[in-house]
């Protein structure tokens, strides 16, 4: 199913992730720290702008090839993977297919190369869902903009370099009257709160900005004027499927745990694989496994050949990290008391893949995104 | 300057190693190949070099096709040319293997010669040393820091207890210790242009019988299960020290 080329990066993601990502990630997640430098080095060997073109420091690979790379960094480390996939899919990606040549020279060798990490400002405290109701204001001026409003919930964002920020340029127009931007970071009005206190991904970095009067030269707008939901949602089905693949990870590690664990705990005599509703939790969660990566490979072939896939995206995210939320819960059962300890990696695979039924859209968004596909619109 | 480095293949450190049921040899079904760790040691000093002074790397490997890998992944990391030494037998002899490299080095003209200073597993130690000889060249092992200047290396090498500094003239050996450097990994321009460059076979020019025979592999003894002492701390103690006493003849 898969190329050679897509494999060699798979190895070498799994080769990383499994001696340099894995031995402390747990002491990440309980102390709450950022990998920084484990993010430079996968800028270092090509991970950071998988998609973008070697012209412009990018290593110039496939979706897939991408796909299974933040998989195998999820299955270590689901924190790590999505500082990964937020700079990959959606900085780099609006970049490359939105910016001037002059932005694509300026930003994109420093974020594919790990010498800048990228950050994305859609959300605000009251517009997630609902991205087109979002409140911020870029108001011309001189040579620019000045852009004020609240965006909650910035991945990377205390970390980044280069924050692409949604706002809207023109009232009058809703959605037709939204912006993108490139903002760079060290600007006065450009204002961190502590970092959210969440329950899983405690490792990455996730925060409120505050934009007050935040100058932003003309040459920083991305895309058209009022092109901003396009930039931001572009890459939508990428978007959905990079997330269940990260899903994908971190179930796919629940299962491996799982089967181990299996075979070394005895009760009854027995080893607790080998009582009925052991194995059939264990059958019933490979099979969901397998069915997730045909799922994303069937999305991800679509969007390489540049077909409508919608639906596809939308279905592979739905199921995939739905699933994977049951099956870190089982993962969890079948280590008893012990799951429930940080003492086994299963307690964090549990919270740290609650969220991906929540970002890159909603379970109950990609569902009305997919029957809307099928009742039409 | 051209530097040579040779590349073993080696069982990954993680793989559980099982013996052949015939007793002489490894059960090879389910391993997992890599370059042998000391030899990534190796390959680092030497994109160094290139990186720091300029030099080309070639990278050699004997043994039959499987070891092609280990060449695939020099060049992934650097190397600019991959010299696979082709050969199906069982290339476990450390002189037969050496005999193999000098005979391939000899008339390219190397100016530095590095090898990892044992091959995890086999532990021998001996092919880089042997080599050396074969060619007549100086040679310093076990090396944890290395310079060159004009046409000497200066190495420091990991003894008993301490380091030893040694001086020499090139062309020479170097076989590299853990501490010398921290390998990278490759990245993925690197491992997609390997796949386009090409392996240069090159052919035996003798073939020679191995010396060395492995007579038998075995696992060391199970360790014995241990045994709780009972009764109060007083008794547990007394039988601690009779068992210390009679038993292990510690006292
Ligand atoms: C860890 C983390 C990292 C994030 N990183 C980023 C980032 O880097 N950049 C960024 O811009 N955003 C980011 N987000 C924000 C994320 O995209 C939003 O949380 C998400 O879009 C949901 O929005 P919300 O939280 O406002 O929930 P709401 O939109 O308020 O939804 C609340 C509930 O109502 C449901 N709901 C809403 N509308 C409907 C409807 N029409 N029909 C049925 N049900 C509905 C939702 O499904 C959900 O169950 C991140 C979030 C988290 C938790
Ligand atoms: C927070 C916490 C507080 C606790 N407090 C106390 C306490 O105060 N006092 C106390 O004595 N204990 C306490 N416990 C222990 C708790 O009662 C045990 O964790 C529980 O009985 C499960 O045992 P186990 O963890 O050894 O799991 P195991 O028995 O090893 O079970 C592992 C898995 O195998 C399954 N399984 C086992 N046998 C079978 C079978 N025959 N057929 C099918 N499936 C099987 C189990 O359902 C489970 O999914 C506590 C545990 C926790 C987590």
């Amino acid at each position: 199913m898969y190329t050679d080329d897509q494999l060699s990066i798979r190895d070498l993601a799994r080769n990383f992730a499994r001696s340099e990502v894995e031995p402390e990630a747990s002491m990440r997640d309980r102390e709450s720290l950022f990998a920084s430098a484990l993010i430079h080095k996968l800028g270092e060997m090509g991970f950071m702008g998988m998609m973008v073109p070697e012209s412009y420091g990018g290593s110039g690979q496939d979706l897939i090839s991408y796909l299974l790379a933040l998989e195998e960094i999820a299955y270590c480390d689901a924190s790590l993977a999505v500082a990964m996939s937020v700079n990959n899919s959606v900085v780099c990606g609006p970049i490359l297919s939105f910016g001037s040549e002059e932005q694509k020279k300026k930003y994109l060798p420093d974020l594919c190369s790990g010498r800048a990490l990228g950050s994305f400002m859609l959300s605000e405290p009251n517009a997630g869902s609902d991205a087109a109701s979002l409140q911020s204001k870029a108001t011309r001026i001189d040579g620019g903009w000045i852009l004020n409003g609240s965006k909650a919930w910035i991945t990377n964002g205390a970390y980044a370099k280069y924050f692409i920020v949604m706002a809207v340029t023109n009232p009058s127009l809703g959605k037709k009257g939204i912006s993108a931007f490139v903002v760079e970071s060290g600007h006065k009005g450009l204002i961190l709160a502590p970092a959210e206190k969440k329950m899983g991904l405690k490792s990455s970095n996730t925060v409120m900005v505050t934009l007050q009067d935040v100058f932003v030269p003309e040459e920083n707008l991305l895309g058209p004027e009022g092109a901003g939901l396009q930039v931001a949602l572009g890459g939508l089905d990428e978007g959905r499927v990079g997330i269940a693949a990260q899903a994908l990870g971190i179930a796919q590690r629940a299962v491996d745990e799982s089967i181990k664990y299996s075979k070394e705990r005895t009760t009854f005599g027995k080893r607790i694989g080998d009582h009925q509703s052991i194995s059939t939790y264990l059958a019933e969660m490979e099979s969901k496994v397998q069915a997730s990566r045909l799922l994303i490979y069937r999305a991800a072939s679509k969007i390489m050949n540049h077909q409508k896939a919608t639906l596809e995206s939308a279905t592979a995210k739905l199921f995939t990290t739905e699933n994977a939320v049951w099956i870190c819960d089982k993962a969890v059962q079948i280590h008893g008391g012990y799951g429930y300890t940080s003492d086994y990696v299963v307690e964090r695979l549990y919270r740290d893949v609650r969220v991906t039924t929540i970002y890159e859209g909603t379970s109950e968004i990609q569902r009305i995104v997919i029957a809307r596909e099928l009742l039409g619109k | 300057m051209k530097i040579l480095v040779a590349l073993k293949q080696v069982p990954d450190t993680e793989t559980k190693i099982k013996i052949h049921p015939e007793g002489t040899a490894l059960d090879l079904s389910d391993v997992k190949w890599v370059t042998s760790p000391y030899d990534e040691y190796a390959l680092e000093e030497a994109m160094r070099l290139k990186e720091s002074q300029g030099a080309t790397v070639s990278a050699l490997a004997v043994g039959d096709d499987r070891v092609k890998d280990v060449l695939r992944n020099a060049l992934a990391l650097g190397a600019d040319e991959a010299l696979h030494v082709s050969t199906s037998e069982k290339c476990e002899d450390p002189f037969v293997v050496a005999t193999y490299v000098a005979n391939a080095v000899r008339d390219r003209g190397f100016d530095l010669l590095l090898f990892g200073n044992k091959g995890s597993g086999g532990d021998h130690a001996a092919v880089g040393p042997m080599v050396a000889e074969l060619l007549g060249i100086a040679q310093a092992n076990v090396v944890v820091k290395l310079t060159l200047d004009q046409g000497r290396f200066f190495a420091e090498r990991q003894v008993e207890s301490g380091l030893e500094v040694v001086e020499g003239k090139l062309p020479a050996v170097i076989t590299t210790q853990k501490g010398l450097n921290d390998p990278r990994y490759p990245n993925l321009k690197g491992i997609m242009a390997a796949k386009k460059k090409e392996i240069i076979s090159i052919p035996l020019t003798e073939s020679i019988s191995p010396a060395l025979q492995t007579m038998k592999l075995a696992f060391p003894p199970p360790r014995a299960e241990g045994r709780q002492l009972a009764g109060t701390p007083q008794e547990q103690a007394q039988a601690l020290l009779a068992a210390l006493q009679n038993e292990a003849k510690i006292f």
